[in-house]
């Protein structure tokens, strides 16, 4: 009876196989069922092979002795330190190559994409052929060609190269003369602190007068006036002194100053060079994707070349320019990972190198590493969806 | 205001149409062209020569190096360590097999010449947008000659003597491994595309986390996990070829980024292509493949050829878990004491350079020239 | 507003003082211009005198120079040769004649080229605060008197975006006239529009040329051409082929060129 009922009523009957709703919930169970299968045939495969070699597993080797050394470090490291310690310098080694790496790629970059534009056939050319040169070489080809054929055979120590400042180059590496202000300096310091505050300040002055009568501050001016001026005064008038430690010979090395090893240097340079290329191409880009009429409707309103690039060209361009600057800037942190390969002691090259060489724990090892990408990806992303939000609600 | 007085005057209709004149050379010619490219403003000019200036400097020792003092024709290294000399191209030379077929038998090398010419024979007519027959030349490129080339290089079989992957290298294996990442990244990278456009949540989400995981690390983590892993993961007892290894992380990590490449020409085609499917009766895998995908795959030809250059320059990475691909065989042999010398490396890692260069710019120049053609094709 | 722009720079008012003592009436004038686009002789000869508050109607089949010709009255293009003279003032490729130009001639352009990132308010203040110099007050209260009279006041703090094409060329019409300026130029500004958003825009268009507006359209609207224009134009390959009062020009076309061109318009 009920069967003949639900005939009935049911709309004219496709045959249960032919139900899309079931026939998703069918494939999803397969392809759940076959990843479980998959998982746990991994699983049992990698207990026995553990199993076999005597391995454990655990992250409790976080807390053992490291017993290596690292020659380049931000915190206090010893071969005494503990592994997690090891991370750490692996981790902010990454984090230092990368944000300087960026800061000077950014600079390249934007010269470069607006070289490339320039109505000067030379200067276009020149900065054409870089950007094609560049991006099609192997990043490794260009850090193994800074480390081995560039550094690795400059001078050696007695022969260094001498540069202005107290800038020594050889085999060693890059030395820089280290600044020791006196206390006195401190006053300096915060004059200029001071100088920043009172610039934007003017700033916010300046704009206000600019809406209420017209009038127009030279701001940028200002700006180098009071930075300039408030703390060399205050320079001259506290008889405050920077004193430099300059680099010396002391027997068969330089010791004091600065000290950037080879590793770190070619690292740097490699990494800059490159990225340098990619977002001068994602600059050109983004001042291209400004519609040629906007240029022309600031024109024929009567705006200089410096107001029409900072009113109207500039803000719409750096919104195609942001988001795809952004992955350019994941990008380098990602590939600072090849300083693996010239010994720079990153997290990579420290942590799934030399870690997981000692330890063995390449199940755990591994997890972390990719743990610390995925996390500085998804801030990018973060970051990226936020911006792209905020852009498309400004624009509708 | 007089307007009606205008009005008068202005009646104007033109006796004879105006010949085209001859444009003043302030317009065209050379020196039209020096004064508006390089001497526009007084700034242009100064950059102008500070440009010259900077070619000037850099150009004639380059030029020196590179071939004026440069040493093509040497028996060893003592011509390259005179003072002054250049490149030393004789050292390139002299060890050019190792370059280009590693430690593979000298007797041999012939399978990997075979390989070569036979890749060319399909894939010139494959790129070439006229020739007919694209999805049996598709076929025989993307199913047919990985496994031929196998055959061909492993050998054990067809009375091929074996010759073992860790014999293979140089530029040979460069180009398998970057065969290999195409050959299996775009399949893959489609499968992904479409499950993360699925409707179907735990499909999509798999694909969305596989997707997202790879492209979030590094290569080189990634092949390390491969190399270190992998032999976790196969049943006690058996052995991972440590190509193979690499060859499978290098295919994963491409195939994510491929699958974002595919989405984005699935997400700009017309929401309309997918109702007329719908509206033909089709099913989803018909439609998916004679309607959808045809189109998709066309608009993103340039985005797929760009990521097999990242792909392509991402071989060399197989470098640091130990494979003799190009940048190896180069790193190796820079340390090779009958050239010691000290251009050595930088000869070495130059001809490495252009020889990547060589294959990724072409690459590129691809890509622009089937953007050109989707652009106008939209047109007409 | 124009004399105190002008007193900045002495040499331009000196020989603008010279000039208006003649010529008072004249808005425009063009003496035997030619320009080149490379090798293209683009337009040959130009020779036209507009008169203030006259409204001059452009038409011509694509490519015949049109828009290349009234680009070349606020110097969006340079010509080679002959003289381009805007209210006294000759251009040349000095940038203060050009600035000066440029402050006292509008342009509307086929595609709106609304400032995207702006609201409607601010692209319409943008230009009176950082070029005029105008408090922002002052420029506010300008562009909410434009907006209201191109109808669209109620749309001030919108962005471009959210507007219609016939929304968005009136707010166009209304940023040109918080400038203030003395001469119109209009280049296709209905032919991107749908039917019934021509109409409103063209509303507006009369109501500038009924308030004495100088105005050089580029325009096949010849319902537009026949209601406002003092003269209408017919170009060709470059060149003025024919111009005419409005019926005349309609009514009896001379050349066989501008007959053809009527006949294909006017189906
Ligand atoms: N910037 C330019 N460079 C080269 N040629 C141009 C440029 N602008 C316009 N032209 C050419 O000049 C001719 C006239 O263009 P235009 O004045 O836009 O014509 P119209 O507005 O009458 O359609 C056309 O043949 C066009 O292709
Ligand atoms: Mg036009």
């Amino acid at each position: 009876m009920a069967d003949i009922e639900a005939r009935q009523k049911s709309p004219p009957k496709t045959s249960f196989w032919n139900d899309p709703k079931i026939r998703g919930l069918f494939y999803q169970f397969v392809v759940m069922g076959a990843l479980a299968a998959f998982a746990i045939f991994i699983a049992l495969n990698t207990a026995a092979n553990l199993a076999r070699q005597g391995k454990t597993t655990g992250f409790e080797f976080f807390f053992s002795t490291a017993g290596f050394d690292i020659f380049f470090t931000l915190i206090p490291y010893s071969r005494a330190s503990f592994y997690w310690e090891a991370f750490l310098v692996g981790l902010l080694n990454t984090l230092l190559v990368s944000a300087i790496g960026i800061v000077i790629a950014t600079f390249l970059g934007f010269f470069l994409g607006i070289a490339r534009l320039s109505p000067n056939w030379i200067v276009a050319r020149i900065a054409t052929v870089y950007v094609e040169i560049i991006r099609n070489i192997p990043l490794l080809l260009q850090l193994f060609f800074w480390y081995f054929a560039v550094l690795k055979t400059l001078p050696g120590v007695r022969q260094s190269l001498e540069f202005a400042g107290g800038t020594i180059l050889n085999q060693r590496g890059l030395y820089l003369a280290r600044p020791l202000p006196d206390d006195n300096f401190t006053f300096v310091i915060w004059a200029f602190l001071i100088a920043i505050v009172a610039w934007l300040v003017v700033k916010a002055w300046a704009k206000r007068r600019l809406e209420s009568t017209g009038k127009r501050f030279p701001v940028a001016w200002t700006f180098l006036v009071l930075v300039v001026f408030l703390p060399a005064i205050t320079w001259l008038t506290t008889g405050a002194n920077v004193a430099f430690e300059y680099p010396e010979l002391s027997g068969f090395n330089f010791v004091g100053g600065i000290e950037l090893p080879p590793e770190f240097v070619a690292l740097l340079l490699g990494l800059s060079l490159y990225t340098a290329a990619f977002i001068g191409e994602t600059v050109r880009a983004g001042i291209l994707a400004v519609d040629h009429g906007q240029t022309e409707a600031a024109q024929s309103l009567g705006f200089r070349d410096g107001d029409r690039l900072r009113l109207v060209v500039i803000p719409q361009a750096m919104r195609v320019i942001v988001p795809p600057l952004t992955s350019q800037y994941l990008n380098l942190t990602k590939n600072s990972s090849l300083a693996a390969a010239i010994g720079y002691p990153e997290l990579v090259s420290v942590f799934l190198g030399t870690t997981l060489n000692q330890t063995g724990r390449a199940i755990e090892v591994v997890f972390i590493t990719m743990l610390v990408y995925l996390t500085l990806s998804l801030v990018t992303s973060v970051f990226m969806n936020w911006y792209n939000a905020r852009v498309a609600l400004v624009e509708r | 205001m007089s307007t009606t007085n205008a009005t008068k005057e202005i009646s104007f209709v033109r006796e004879e149409m105006l010949p085209e004149m001859p444009a003043p050379s302030s317009v065209v010619g050379p020196v039209a062209w020096i004064r508006s490219s390089l001497f526009s403003s007084p700034g242009n000019s100064i950059l102008t020569i500070a440009s010259a200036l900077l070619l000037l400097w850099i150009m004639p020792p380059l030029y020196n190096f590179l071939i004026g003092n440069a040493v093509f024709i040497a028996e060893d290294g003592a011509a390259c360590r005179v003072e002054g000399a250049g490149a030393c191209w004789a050292f390139i030379w002299s060890r050019m097999d190792f370059f280009i077929y590693g430690f593979f038998p000298a007797e041999e090398q012939w399978r990997v010449n075979i390989a070569f010419a036979l890749g060319l024979v399909l894939i010139v007519p494959l790129m070439w947008p006229e020739l007919p027959f694209k999805v049996v030349n598709a076929l025989a490129f993307f199913v047919g000659y990985p496994i031929i080339v196998f055959i061909l290089l492993s050998g054990g079989m067809f009375g091929l003597t074996e010759v073992p992957t860790v014999n293979w290298g140089g530029l040979t294996v460069t180009l398998i491994i970057g065969l290999v990442g195409i050959v299996t990244s775009l399949p893959l990278g489609i499968v992904l595309a479409l499950g993360r456009q699925s409707k179907m949540p735990v499909i999509k989400s798999v694909c969305v986390m596989f997707i997202e995981l790879w492209r979030a690390v590094p290569l080189i983590t990634v092949l390390f996990m491969a190399s270190v892993m992998l032999p976790l993961f196969v049943p006690v007892g058996v052995s991972v070829d440590k190509l193979l290894r690499a060859l499978v992380g290098v295919s994963l990590f491409s195939a994510a980024y491929m699958a974002e490449v595919v989405r984005g020409g699935l997400q700009a085609l017309p929401r309309g292509q997918y109702e007329a499917a719908g509206a033909l009766g089709l099913n989803y895998w018909k439609s998916m493949s004679f309607i959808i995908l045809p189109q998709a795959l066309k608009h993103v030809i340039p985005g797929i050829v760009n990521s097999f250059i990242a792909l392509f320059k991402d071989t060399s990475l197989v470098s640091i878990v130990g494979i003799f691909d190009l940048l190896n065989t180069v790193q190796a042999s820079n340390s090779d004491l009958n050239w010691a010398s000290e251009q050595q490396a930088v000869t070495g890692y130059i001809f490495a350079a252009a020889v990547f260069w060589v294959f990724c710019f072409s690459m590129s120049r691809y890509s622009i020239y089937m953007e050109h053609r989707l652009h106008t094709g939209h047109k007409r | 507003m124009a004399t105190d722009t002008i007193t900045a720079d002495d040499d331009l008012a000196v020989e603008r003082t010279k000039l208006t003592v003649s010529e008072t009436d004249v808005a425009v004038e063009i003496v035997d211009m030619h320009k080149w686009f490379g090798d293209f002789n683009v337009l040959r000869d130009i020779n036209l005198k507009v008169m203030r508050g006259e409204r001059i109607v452009i038409a011509g089949p694509s490519g015949s120079g049109k828009s290349t010709l009234i680009r070349c009255v606020n110097r969006l293009e340079e010509h080679q040769r002959g003289k381009v003279i805007v209210d006294g003032v000759e251009l040349t490729s000095d940038l203060k004649r050009i600035d000066v130009v440029r402050r006292e001639v509008g342009m509307v352009f086929q595609h709106f080229n609304l400032f995207p990132h702006l609201t409607i308010l601010e692209n319409c203040t943008l230009a009176p605060i950082w070029v005029r110099g105008l408090p922002k007050v002052e420029a506010e209260k300008v562009a909410m008197h434009y907006l209201e009279r191109v109808k669209i006041p109620e749309q001030a703090n919108k962005y471009p975006g959210q507007l219609s094409g016939g929304q968005q060329q009136r707010v166009a019409i209304a940023r040109s006239l918080c400038m203030n300026p003395k001469i119109m130029l209009f280049d296709e500004p209905t032919s991107a529009l749908d039917p019934e958003m021509i109409k409103e825009v063209l509303e507006v268009m009369v109501g500038l040329a009924e308030d004495g507006m100088t105005m050089l359209v580029v325009t096949h609207e010849m319902g537009f051409a026949r209601q406002v224009a003092n003269r209408v134009m017919f170009m060709d390959e470059g060149q003025i082929i024919e111009q005419n009062e409005p019926e005349e020009f309609f009514s009896n076309p001379k050349h066989e060129r501008t007959k053809h061109f009527l006949s294909q318009i006017l189906h």
